[in-house]
């Protein structure tokens, strides 16, 4: 006869054996998902991607140091850590340098394959577009610290690019404001032949009829890099005497290379003012801020890379300290809550500029005052007083909501 | 009769008092104000309210304070990496103490000794027996140490780290950090009430004061600040005192050029005072009837009646005066 009676014994041990397992199973997931959780929330990966610099000539004045921009990355990193004892956070930046002819796209989708959700980036526009293009669907937020196009905020925006470095527009906005202020309203450009030099000469004509202030000549320099050329090299007759005929009270230089910009002041016809990329320039930082705390940066900076800190360092130490700071404040360390914390109006970084900076939400370029300097003085500092703002006198320089041509949110 | 040169600010005070309209001082203390461009100490009679003497310390002095016994004015000189100590008698500079590297801030145990220093490059404070000048601890905080403060019973002393963010509460017997508040951007000073129980920290680029429990080290209230005309980004405050009664408030906001006058009931603003430029540190008179404002950016202190919440008269210091104390 057939036995059909069910083995309840049997089936009840098997089942409480069965589950024994399960609940093994869960709590070791529980357990690994903790860690896991833990060890996410504790540490903070950033990456510094950027071409090496070229070696210098034998001979440099003042050459790009190899670790420009890292090097204030590095010391942001420092200051997120000194704060992270306290709140259980660990940041770290990882370098990724790219040789001539690298593909940077490449390099950037590597670094987001090793779990870097947040990309500090030092590249031209061009490439910087690539890059953002390729990682949109990515879980990543990148950080522009060196380009100033003003179309990668405008009709080149990207949903996932903040911007650090100042705009060109931010730039001349900044000068032009100063130039108003000191009533020196008729401007002779002299615009260098590479496609930035025409760029920051479009930005400065359109500060000028922004802020009232009148182009009375406009000359393209041909007389190739003679403030690089060795000193035995022959200075044309035409160099010489180019700024004469010209009516005016300062000469703007568009020369964003270095490359003839500092062969002008002292060799112009009339004694006047030049300013622009050399002579009187617009910049982020200069060692000459010592204002508001800066002198403290300057120092931890300077123990920390044996040499001054350049504005792409301050624009790069900028990105990885605002990370920190609302990581810090209570951000999931992701790219999606990290972007929402960054673009909240409410966002304060403090930057050593004597007001907090934070974003504009349209464009998501940092908006921040702008430096007036002489090579070894601070002059004064942008926005200059008297130019309001219904936001923030801040906005004062560079595009404006109403003028924006980024469309994507 | 106001127009009279010869007539001093002190005859006036105590002349309008006689009229109800101010108390009258019954002590003259010393002041003393470190300017930190020109390397000085400004002393000036809080009676005849005038510039008595200028003395030549240590290069960048900044926070200053009188000891508990009156006898001696520490002096922090930033850039010389060590505390200057004058004689508030002879006013002669009589001996320097270890202070670690750039002394910014310091504050003293209510018995008058250890000496607690924020030591703003290096991320820690140090503290200092004063007696034997000898440091006992160094204890690490966080980026850019500032303001300090320590509790009416001793137990606890605050630092504020200005990068960082927080209020770091440190036992002062084990020199071990208890806890650490976040607040707004770049905290600049701290000050305890009178009881212990709550702990005022401004937040310069924040624009707000943090009202700390003591107890919770929960954050009771932000004050945020309003001046009509004035941009936001304007009101900074830095240097806070509060009265020994618990009533009040003071709170020096920076480039708004203003002391606000804050209720500690409720907890609000109830009046903004007009003094000099960039407005940073405060300090009272002992018998609390006069607070004293240093304005860094126009070269002078300006002189607070604390009864009548006007002010009296703004008195012409070194450069950019920074810390201000007042002796017996």
């Amino acid at each position: 006869m057939l036995d059909c009676r069910i083995p309840w014994n049997a089936l009840v041990g098997r089942l409480h054996r069965l589950c024994t397992l399960c609940w093994l199973v869960v709590a070791l997931v529980i357990v690994s998902t903790g860690i896991s959780k833990a060890a996410e929330t504790a540490s903070v990966r950033m990456g510094f991607l950027s071409y090496r610099p070229p070696p210098p000539p034998a001979y440099e004045i003042d050459p790009v140091p190899e670790d420009e921009g890292l090097a204030g990355g590095r010391v942001a990193v420092r200051d997120n850590n000194t704060t992270g004892a306290f709140t259980g956070q660990q940041y770290s930046l990882d370098e990724a340098w790219l040789d001539e002819n690298e593909d940077p796209v490449a390099k950037a989708r590597t670094l987001v394959e090793e779990g870097i959700q947040f990309l500090i980036v030092n590249l031209p526009a061009s490439e910087l577009l690539s890059v953002a293009d390729a990682l949109k669907d990515r879980s990543v937020i990148l950080f522009n610290v060196g380009a100033t196009d003003d179309r990668l905020r405008g009709a080149d925006c990207r949903a996932n690019l903040l911007h650090m470095a100042p705009t060109r527009a931010m730039l001349t906005d900044a000068l032009a404001q100063f130039l108003a202020f000191r009533r020196w309203q008729s401007i002779f450009l002299v615009t260098g032949p590479q496609a930035g030099d025409k760029l920051y000469a479009d930005a400065m004509k359109r500060s000028a009829r922004k802020l009232g202030l009148t182009i009375v000549a406009e000359k393209p320099w041909e007389f190739g890099a003679l403030a690089r050329s060795k000193a035995d090299a022959p200075t044309t007759a035409e160099a010489l005497v180019f700024t004469r005929d010209v009516d005016y009270k300062v000469l703007v230089v568009a020369d964003e290379a270095g490359d003839f910009g500092d062969y002008l002041p002292y060799r112009t016809w009339n004694p006047l003012v030049v300013a622009g990329t050399q002579g009187l320039i617009a910049t982020t930082w200069h060692p000459t801020l010592e204002a508001w705390g800066a002198a403290q940066l300057h120092n931890r900076f300077r123990q920390s890379a044996n040499r001054p800190m350049r504005p792409l360092d301050y624009q790069t130490w900028m990105a990885v300290r605002a990370i920190g700071e609302v990581v810090l404040r209570g951000a999931k360390a992701d790219a999606v809550d990290v972007r929402r914390r960054l673009l909240d109006p409410q966002f304060q970084l403090a930057a050593y500029k004597g007001v907090p900076v934070n974003f504009r939400t349209w464009d998501r370029q940092l908006r921040q005052p702008i430096l007036i300097a002489q090579p070894k003085f601070l002059v004064s500092v942008a926005p200059q007083e008297g130019f309001l703002h219904q936001r923030t006198p801040l906005d004062t320089l560079g595009a404006d909501q109403p003028e924006s041509e980024c469309r994507v949110q | 009769m106001t127009s009279n040169p010869k007539f001093s600010a002190i005859q006036l005070i105590c002349a309008l008092t006689m009229w109800g309209l101010l108390p009258c001082q019954a002590q003259a203390y010393t002041i003393f104000v470190s300017s930190e461009k020109d390397n000085t100490i400004t002393v000036i009679d809080s009676e005849k309210l005038q510039v008595t003497n200028k003395i030549k310390v240590g290069r960048r002095p900044r926070g200053i304070l009188v000891t508990h016994d009156g006898k001696y004015l520490l002096i922090c000189a930033s850039d010389d990496n060590r505390i200057d100590v004058m004689d508030t008698k002879t006013l002669k500079v009589v001996r320097s103490l270890k202070s670690g590297p750039d002394p910014e801030l310091f504050v003293l145990h209510p018995s008058g000794n250890p000496l607690y220093i924020a030591n703003e490059n290096d991320n820690q404070v140090t503290v200092l027996d004063i007696e034997k000048n000898i440091v006992v601890a160094e204890v690490p905080v966080g980026v850019e140490p500032e303001g300090m403060g320590v509790s009416p019973d001793g137990s606890v002393m605050v630092n504020t780290s200005e990068t960082t963010n927080m209020a770091h509460f440190i036992d002062t017997k084990t020199h071990k950090l208890v806890d650490s508040v976040l607040v707004d951007s770049r905290p600049r000073f701290a000050e305890f009430s009178s009881d212990g129980r709550m702990l005022w920290v401004s937040a310069e680029l924040g624009g707000t004061v943090s009202v700390i429990d003591t107890e919770t080290r929960k954050i009771v209230k932000k004050i945020e600040f309003k001046v009509p005309g004035l941009p936001k980004e304007t009101i900074q405050p830095v240097g806070v005192r509060l009265t020994r009664d618990g009533s009040r408030a003071f709170v020096a906001l920076g480039p708004a050029n203003r002391v606000a006058v804050v209720n500690t009931d409720t907890l609000e603003v109830e009046k903004y005072l007009l003094v000099g430029q960039r407005v940073w540190q405060l300090a009272f008179t002992p018998d609390e009837k006069l607070l004293i404002t240093t304005n860094g950016n126009s070269n002078d202190v300006s002189v607070i009646d604390v009864e009548g919440l006007k002010v009296v008269k703004s008195i012409n210091v070194g450069r950019a005066p920074w810390g201000v104390a007042v002796g017996p």
